[in-house]
Order: structure tokens, then C-alpha cells, then sequence
């Protein structure tokens, strides 16, 4: 349950034991890499060659053409690029505007709560997908809107969770100190409560990673997410489609990538769940000594 | 006695618990037998493996444990036996009766089933018979009205009546062992004394052999025939009651009689043992005990050398190698030591006024406001410049919510709280702010008081950076000092509270609450939470801190004794009232209130003979429920004294021209003819 920077090292070596974390992070991190410094590859996600179009896997084209000649593993790189940071910044807008909703919902409770909680129930029957397009609808299409789009279906989660989580904080004997030797409220929930609740929330950070990247790559596939020519995974799959006969590799390849990302990302944030949830646990208190 | 065969016989038992690394044993070798008809009780501070050793008796220990060694129950054998024999086994031959009895019995099952369940399953009892049989049982622990108590579910029983349901439910086989793993540790003071003389008299009319583990010597003094003491998974000494708390022969013994406080030495400095209890993980070479012993300290043989269990007595083994050394009372008592500040104490610092907090009880879906708990309900009280003022009481009584609100974390209700004559409970948050710099909390769990994911020097350093005094106060250098003062070191900076045990944990939080240089501490049942010998060296901490520093104390106890130790004054609470308030001399020699009479006659002694010969009051019932305290004098349907005028008249508080009494309560012993008090009372008790 608690992550202290001093146990952040084992916390990260118990994580490199676990099989299929380890499997996930050095999957995550080639992504990540290789969409960090694709600049400085020998290749260009843009450049059209007509000849070429709708050429199988070769060694000049690892993943193939499209229908303009395009070299496919190029656009998944930058649709890499894409995804990844569509998802990041979605989860940073999430978690800035959630957890300290779930803060001062859980600290204060009584009407901030009961108003807040509710906002949060409104969001969470609207469906995030129908909600997202409304938004792109408004900004109109581009990457921001995209980020904003994800990042706000995801601001409940956040929320209910930091709340959970300051619920059973608030009464500790240790938020109760501060209060006692005059903390202030605010002082109280940043400085003692979000520190111990990092877990559960770096937890749910990983997990809506997973959920952004495949909403981003829907909104692309709807046809509403970044506008082209930028690449991205989803709007691959979307012209892809029309070409799965003849050229199958174009819609099957990016999407096995776009799987692949979203299983890793989930199967980290189980194991994360699992490591923390077992070995964080607070120690309880001996009753023995009670007279 | 000793011709008789024994009921259990324990030989060479060892436990090891194997986890990741190597094994770690918990219990190393100890042998013991329980007779028919006795009490055996096996005391120990935690991780001793006291409770290890009982779960091992029961074949409860999970697989992960490495047991040897050999435990026979009557003609079987325990250790190695299968499901079967054991199911056997506890069916005909053992009760348990647990610490918790919260947790004991299934929330979902009526608890006249849950008693004879197992007698049912056993094809002891017919179903038919069981309504009848839970009836009987119930009766013979003394629930009142056991016909229709059977029908309903635990959470209809209160605490005390829980554990007299558990203890009908381990004797309803009538056994021949019962295993009572500190079966009063969760109860009150006064409802612990019905359950013990429970045990007891349950004990003698079933014949049966009872193993009681416990930490509390006052329990063991009360109810034990034979004692084992245990240490760092050893039993270091054995012997009968008597020769135990008369003439203990290893000096861990000795040392954790000397380190509860008696109310014959209230003036003296508790002896409390130096250091920590061992874990298993880090036994010392030779004898486990010789780092923190007065006489094995400096000797080699102790160093290299683990003593074994040897006869010393008759009946007496000790496992010490100087065990028959006349020991030089371990240090004279230090005179100097002028105890509480008694007389001498200066100007009020805290007055508390009529201050009542009463929480609304809501129902229904509009959380409408149904009732009020009144938890605390007119309590009145000052607290002088250096002086200790004790609010005793049971669990529920008001004392933490009275502390509580006094520092400003709970809202008052009525009443007010004046410090250095300026009331509290009108200031603005920032005047607040600044009022609680000079008055400090200190919380009873030291495991939950700290905040996990800072340093320790951090933690302490935490008021002073809040209120931006940090760098004023002298930075690091203060908060080494502040280590130093409650006897840590500042080589733990950068560690964290979880690396910490209880009683270190204890002086964090005590160095926190005396960083702003207050001149108050309220102290919330400081050592409750600590074993025997630590909570001495708690208590002389804060003796030491409260000359040192002319700190006040507003101290908060269920414990008597530790009350008597530590105090100048004593407040006395029942249902969010003060009932008794006197001197702290006064209140333990010549207590007026009933409740007050009472609850000093429960309190265990740590004294077999004393214990033998005085004559106890012991309550009835529990205390009520405080949303629906009882009309008139809140006390009154536990009274002993009680009559038509208490049930509809709430008494008011009377002074004695003389005494430093004040008691509220319609029939008052006299405080000035103590003796005759003392005998009406306890005809009115018995």
C-alpha cells in the first residue's frame, strides 16, 4: 500500500522479478524509445511513392507500403509517437484534475463531497467514447483535443480512487497529528495523505494509460482523432481496412503493434497491483500491550 | 499433584518459522506439563512465542511452520498427527477460548447454534436437544435471560457477554484442556474481572486443565495456580504462583515485576529493563537475555553460554546461570526522585468548563437527526503549570474525546476550554494555530501516529517547518537535541517509522510533541500499546521530561496503576462524566464514588497474596450505550449503593470542606471514616 522512495529501488527490482512486468516494460520501453528518436532513423512516415503503394513486407519496407506508397513501419513508429503522447498527456490532465477532486471529497466530505461525487456519477454514464467525439465536435480535430477529449473521461477514476484512499487516511492518527500541531487543511491532504496514497494512483496511471491509447486509436479509427497526414495507429487501421484483401499485413501489423502496447500496460499495472498490494502492506498495530 | 499423569505434556517443542531465507525459530526447546484441574499460565512480552507455543499445542500452526519435538494430549500425540486424529482431538479434548471475542463467533449465525455446533457435529448432542443445551450453557456463564439470548446474533452482545458465550462454547465438550490465549486483553477493566472469575470458577467446577497466555501480571497474580515465564522463545523460569512473584529467581523475572508500577511505590522510579526484547531474527550469543540483565551483563559465561532450565526449588526451575546469586536489590531505589509535583504546582494552565461535544445520531434516507451520543456531557477540569492530571475510565467512557476536543480537533458542543485564561474555542484558525504551538498530543499507537513515507528526523521536524520555525529553532542541531531528550540518537536520521519498534516509535512521537517547546502534552494512553518493560521506560521518559521541562500533563488511562504512578490529580469518567476527582493520594486511599470503589477492586493486582485476601466488588453488567444513557445517575443500574432516588435524580457534584474531593454521587462514602467505607462497600459488593 505505501511506496517511500526508500523502498522505491526494491519496489522496482521486485517489479524486474515479476515475469510478465519485466516482459512489458522492455516491450514499453522499445516503443518508447524508438518513438522517442525516430527523427533519427533512416526513414520518412511521409513520403509517398505511388510505384510502391500497397507492397507487401520487404526488406526495404519492414511492415510494408500503403495505398500511397508510404512506408508502413515508419508511420507505426510515428503513430507510436502519437499514441504515446495522446496517452500521457490524457492521463496528466486525468490525474490533475481527479486526485485533488478525490482529495478534498475524501478530506472535507459533507457538501463538497456530495457535489463533487456527483459530478463525477453524471461523468461516468455519459460513454467515453460518444462524450470525446461531442468534445472534437466543439475544439474541432487535432491533437489537443484529442488529449483533452481522453483526458477528461478519465478524471473519475482518478477521483474515486484518491477519495477511497483519503477516506481511510483521513482518520489515521498521523493526518490527525498534523491537524493537532496545526497543519492546515491543504498542507494536510498534499504533504501527508497524497504521498501515502502514490500506490493506487500510480497504479491507475498505468492502467488508463491502456485505456487512453485505445480510445485515442478509436477516435482515429472513427475518424475524429489527430488529423492527417499525422500518423496514428488507429487511423491506419482505418484505411487499412478497405485494402485487408489484397493487402492484409497494412491493417493486421499496426494493430498487432496498438495490441500489443495496450496488453503490456495492463499486464504491468496487475503486476504493479498485485507487488504493492501485498508487499505494502501498513503494518497494523500489536493489541498485545493493550492492558 | 506430581503422581498424577499430566492432561498435556509438552517435551523439546521447538518452532521454526522457514519464510524466504533460512529458518527462523520462534520457539527454541521448551517442556512443560498442565495437571487436571490447574491453571497454567505462560507469560511473555510479544515475541516471546508465547502464543506460538499454544497454537502449536492445538495443531493450529499454518503449514509454513517447522514444528519438532513432542506434545501428547492425554495418550495422543500432536505433533506430526493427522487431520483426522487432530479433528479428534480438539473435538474431545480441547477448548479454545481467543483474544478477540469480536472475532471469535460467526457474525451470521445465532449464537445459541454457534455454542453447541460442534457437539451437534459431533454427533454428541441431537439437534433436537440443542436449543435446550445452548440455554444451559449460556446460563452457566452467567448471561442473564439464556433462553432468548441463544436466538440472537454477537453483534446483540456486548464485549463482555461475547467472551462468557465463547468461553460456554470452549466447555461445552468439557474439555480437559482449555487454551485461553489472553482472553481479557480486548475487555474493560471491570468487565475483565467478571470474565476472569468466570474462567475461574468455570475452571474449578469442570476439573478441567487451562493453559492462559498473557502479558499482564496482574491477570497472572489473579487467577494462575503454575507460571511459566517466557523469553526470546525460551522458558526462562517456572514455578508456582507464589514462588514466582514472591521469590523470582531469574532477573527477567525479577526485572519485570520491578517495572510495573505498584501502588506501594508510587514515589519511586520504576525499574524498567534497558533495551529491546530480541527478535528472532536477532538473538544474541549466549544467554537471549544477558544485554539487558543487571547481572549477566558484564560476565562471560552469560555471553557465550545459553543457561538451561534447572531446578532451583521445590517446584521452581530457573534458566539462569546465577540463579541462586542472593541478588543485591538491582539498584537502591533513587531517593532523590520527588515523584509529581503534588503541592507545589503553579498557576492553572488549562481550565476546561462544562465542556460538553455530543455527536447527532442520523437515520433514514433524509439523515435526519434521530438522537445525540452525548460523549461527553459537562466535564470540568483544570490542569496546573507541571502537574499531572489523570482522566481515568472504560473504553467509550469520553476521556479521548474530552482530550480531543480540548486540542481543537473536535468541535464542542457547550461549555469551554480556557488556556492561560483565554478561551480556545472562539479563536480564528490562524489564533488557533498559534494557541496549539503550547499544548502537544501524544497518541496511543505509536504505529499509526507517524507518517510512514517521511524520515524520522523529518517526522519531528514537522511542527517546526509547519509553523516555519525550523530554521529559528536551530535546524538539525534542534531536532538531534530533541533525539537526544527522549533518549534516541541521531545516528537514525534517514530511517523510517516502520523500522522502528513500539517504544522507539513512542519517543518519536514525544520528541514531535515537545519540538514547539509546549507547555502542555496531552498524553492519550501513551503506553497501552507497549509491552511491560518498555512502558517503563516510557513512564520515566516522561517523569524526566516533566521536571526537566515544567511540562504539565493531561494524561489519559484506562490503566489504575500506571494512573497512581504518574499523577498529581485524578478525574474519574463515566458515560462523558467526571464521577470522582481528587488527589491522587485520596482518590486510591479513600475513594468515594462507587464506580471509583469498583473499578480499584477490579483491577488486577500483580500480587498473589494480596490478591487472595482482599475482597473484590465486582461490577454488573457493562456500560451503556451512550446515545440512551440511563435516567437519573448514569450509573445507577450498575450500582451497588443504588436506590428509587439515584434512578430518577442525576446527582450534582459535592466538595468536602478538607478533602480535595469532588464526587457526584447521591450516596458517597465519607472520605474522612475511610475504614468503614471500605467494609460497607464491600458487604454492599459481595
Amino acid at each position: 500500500m505505501k511506496l517511500t522512495f526508500g523502498k522505491l529501488s526494491a519496489f522496482g527490482r521486485a517489479l524486474l522479478r515479476h515475469k510478465g512486468a519485466a516482459a512489458a516494460l522492455a516491450f514499453l520501453s522499445v516503443v518508447a524509445l524508438v518513438a522517442a528518436f525516430a527523427d533519427f532513423m533512416p526513414f520518412d512516415p511521409f513520403r509517398q511513392r505511388l510505384v510502391d503503394a500497397l507492397k507487401g513486407p520487404s526488406q526495404a519496407h519492414w511492415f510494408g507500403t500503403d495505398e500511397l506508397g508510404r512506408d508502413i513501419f515508419a508511420r507505426v513508429v510515428y503513430g507510436a509517437r502519437t499514441s504515446l503522447t495522446t496517452a500521457a498527456g490524457a492521463v496528466a490532465i486525468a490525474a490533475a484534475v481527479g486526485v485533488p477532486m478525490g482529495l478534498v471529497s475524501g478530506f472535507f466530505g459533507g457538501w463538497r463531497d456530495a457535489a463533487l461525487m456527483r459530478f463525477v456519477d453524471v461523468m461516468m454514464t455519459l460513454p467515453a467514447i460518444l462524450f470525446a467525439m461531442a468534445l472534437i465536435a466543439i475544439l474541432g480535430r487535432s491533437q489537443i483535443a484529442a488529449i483533452v477529449a481522453v483526458g477528461i473521461t478519465g478524471i473519475p477514476s482518478f477521483a474515486r480512487i484518491t477519495r477511497a484512499q483519503t477516506l481511510t487516511l483521513r482518520s489515521r492518527d498521523f493526518v490527525v497529528a498534523v491537524e493537532a500541531f496545526g497543519g492546515s487543511a491543504r498542507y494536510n491532504m498534499f504533504r501527508t495523505i497524497l504521498p501515502n496514497s502514490w500506490s493506487p494512483i500510480l497504479v491507475q496511471v498505468v492502467v488508463l494509460c491502456s485505456v487512453a491509447i485505445l480510445l485515442e486509436a478509436a477516435l482515429a479509427f472513427l475518424g475524429v482523432g489527430v488529423a492527417p497526414p499525422t500518423p496514428s495507429w488507429g487511423e491506419m487501421l482505418r484505411s487499412g481496412k478497405s485494402y485487408l484483401h489484397e493487402a492484409p499485413y497494412y491493417a493486421v501489423l499496426p494493430g498487432l503493434i496498438l495490441t500489443l502496447t495496450i496488453l503490456s500496460f495492463d499486464a504491468l499495472g496487475r503486476a504493479m497491483a498485485d507487488l504493492l498490494g501485498e508487499r505494502y502492506e501498513i503494518r497494523k498495530s500489536g493489541s498485545e500491550g493493550a492492558a | 499433584m506430581p503422581l498424577a499423569k499430566p492432561v498435556l505434556s509438552v517435551r523439546d517443542l521447538t518452532v521454526a518459522f522457514g519464510g524466504t531465507g533460512k529458518p527462523v525459530p520462534v520457539v527454541r526447546g521448551i517442556s512443560f506439563d498442565v495437571f487436571a484441574n490447574e491453571v497454567f499460565c505462560i507469560v511473555g512480552e510479544s515475541g516471546s512465542g508465547k502464543s506460538v507455543t499454544s497454537l502449536a499445542v492445538s495443531g493450529l500452526l499454518p503449514e509454513t511452520a517447522d514444528v519438532s519435538g513432542s506434545i501428547v494430549i492425554g495418550d495422543t500425540e500432536i505433533v506430526g498427527a493427522s487431520a483426522a486424529v487432530l479433528r479428534h482431538v480438539r473435538s474431545q479434548d480441547l477448548g479454545f477460548i481467543f483474544q478477540d471475542p469480536a472475532t471469535t463467533l460467526n457474525p451470521v449465525l445465532r449464537v445459541g447454534r454457534q455454542i453447541v455446533e460442534g457437539e451437534v457435529t459431533h454427533g454428541r448432542l441431537r439437534p433436537s436437544e440443542a436449543q435446550v443445551r445452548a440455554a444451559e450453557l449460556l446460563r452457566e456463564v452467567d448471561i442473564a435471560d439464556p433462553v432468548s439470548r441463544a436466538q440472537q446474533y454477537p453483534h446483540q452482545f456486548s464485549g463482555g457477554m461475547r467472551q462468557r458465550a465463547v468461553i460456554a462454547m470452549a466447555m461445552a465438550g468439557k474439555p480437559r484442556l482449555i487454551i485461553a490465549d489472553e482472553p481479557t486483553t480486548a475487555l474493560d477493566v471491570t468487565v475483565q474481572a467478571q470474565v476472569l472469575s468466570l474462567l475461574q470458577r468455570r475452571q474449578a467446577e469442570t476439573a478441567a486443565a487451562v493453559i492462559l497466555i498473557t502479558h499482564d501480571l496482574g491477570v497472572v497474580a489473579e487467577i494462575a495456580h503454575r507460571v511459566a515465564v517466557m523469553y526470546a522463545g525460551r522458558i526462562v523460569e517456572t514455578g508456582t504462583v507464589d514462588e514466582i512473584f514472591s521469590s523470582p529467581r531469574h532477573p527477567y523475572t525479577r526485572a519485570l515485576l520491578r517495572s510495573i508500577p505498584r501502588g506501594d511505590a508510587v514515589h519511586a522510579r520504576l525499574d524498567a529493563i534497558p533495551g529491546q526484547p530480541p527478535t528472532p531474527e536477532t538473538l544474541p550469543a549466549g544467554c537471549p537475555f544477558h544485554p539487558r540483565c543487571v547481572i549477566g551483563k558484564e560476565r562471560g559465561e552469560c555471553r557465550t553460554t545459553e543457561p538451561l532450565l534447572r531446578p532451583i526449588g521445590a517446584d521452581q526451575q530457573a534458566a539462569c546461570h546465577f540463579a541462586e546469586e542472593k541478588l543485591l536489590p538491582a539498584e537502591a531505589r533513587r531517593t532523590d526522585f520527588s515523584g509529581p509535583a503534588g503541592e507545589k504546582a503553579g498557576d492553572s494552565l488549562l481550565e476546561v468548563d462544562a465542556l460538553k461535544v455530543h455527536f447527532p445520531v442520523r437515520a433514514g434516507i433524509l439523515k435526519r437527526v434521530v438522537g445525540w451520543v452525548r460523549a461527553v456531557d459537562g466535564v470540568s477540569l483544570t490542569v496546573r503549570v507541571g502537574e499531572t492530571v489523570s482522566l481515568v475510565g472504560e473504553s467509550g467512557c469520553g476521556k479521548t474525546t474530552t482530550a480531543r476536543t480540548i486540542m481543537g480537533l473536535v468541535p464542542a458542543t457547550g461549555g469551554d476550554v480556557r488556556f492561560e485564561g483565554r478561551s480556545l474555542l472562539k479563536l480564528s484558525s490562524s489564533r488557533m494555530r498559534e494557541a496549539r504551538r503550547q499544548m502537544q498530543y501524544v497518541f496511543q499507537d505509536p504505529y499509526a501516529a507517524l507518517n510512514p513515507v517521511l524520515p524520522v528526523e523529518e517526522v519531528v521536524a514537522e511542527p517546526l517547518r509547519l509553523h516555519g520555525l525550523y530554521e529559528t529553532a536551530g535546524g538539525a542541531a534542534r531536532i538531534a537535541e530533541l533525539f537526544e531528550m527522549v533518549g534516541l540518537s541521531r545516528r537514525m536520521f534517514g530511517r523510517y517509522p516502520s523500522e522502528f519498534s513500539g517504544g522507539q516509535r513512542q519517543r518519536i512521537g514525544i520528541a514531535r510533541a515537545l519540538a514547539l517547546n509546549p507547555r502542555l502534552l496531552i498524553l492519550d494512553e501513551p503506553v497501552s500499546a507497549l509491552d511491560v518493560s518498555i512502558q517503563a521506560q516510557v513512564l520515566n521518559l516522561l517523569q524526566d521530561l516533566q521536571k526537566e521541562l515544567k511540562l504539565a500533563y493531561l494524561f489519559i488511562s484506562h490503566n489504575l496503576s500506571v494512573v497512581q504512578h504518574m499523577s498529581d490529580r485524578v478525574a474519574v469518567m463515566y458515560l462523558g462524566r467526571i464521577v470522582e476527582q481528587a488527589a491522587r493520594d485520596e482518590i486510591y486511599r479513600t475513594p468515594t464514588h462507587p464506580y471509583t470503589q469498583s473499578l480499584l477492586s477490579a483491577a488486577p493486582v500483580p500480587d498473589p497474596t494480596l490478591g487472595r485476601t482482599r475482597r473484590r466488588i465486582i461490577l454488573e453488567g457493562e456500560i451503556p450505550n451512550p446515545a440512551a444513557p440511563p435516567a437519573g445517575c448514569t450509573f445507577h443500574p450498575r450500582c451497588f449503593r443504588s436506590d428509587e432516588h439515584c434512578r430518577r435524580v442525576a446527582p450534582s457534584v459535592v466538595s468536602y470542606p478538607g478533602a480535595s474531593i469532588y464526587v457526584a454521587c447521591h450516596h458517597p462514602s465519607d472520605p474522612m471514616i475511610p475504614s468503614i467505607v471500605r467494609e460497607q462497600s464491600m458487604e454492599a459488593g459481595e
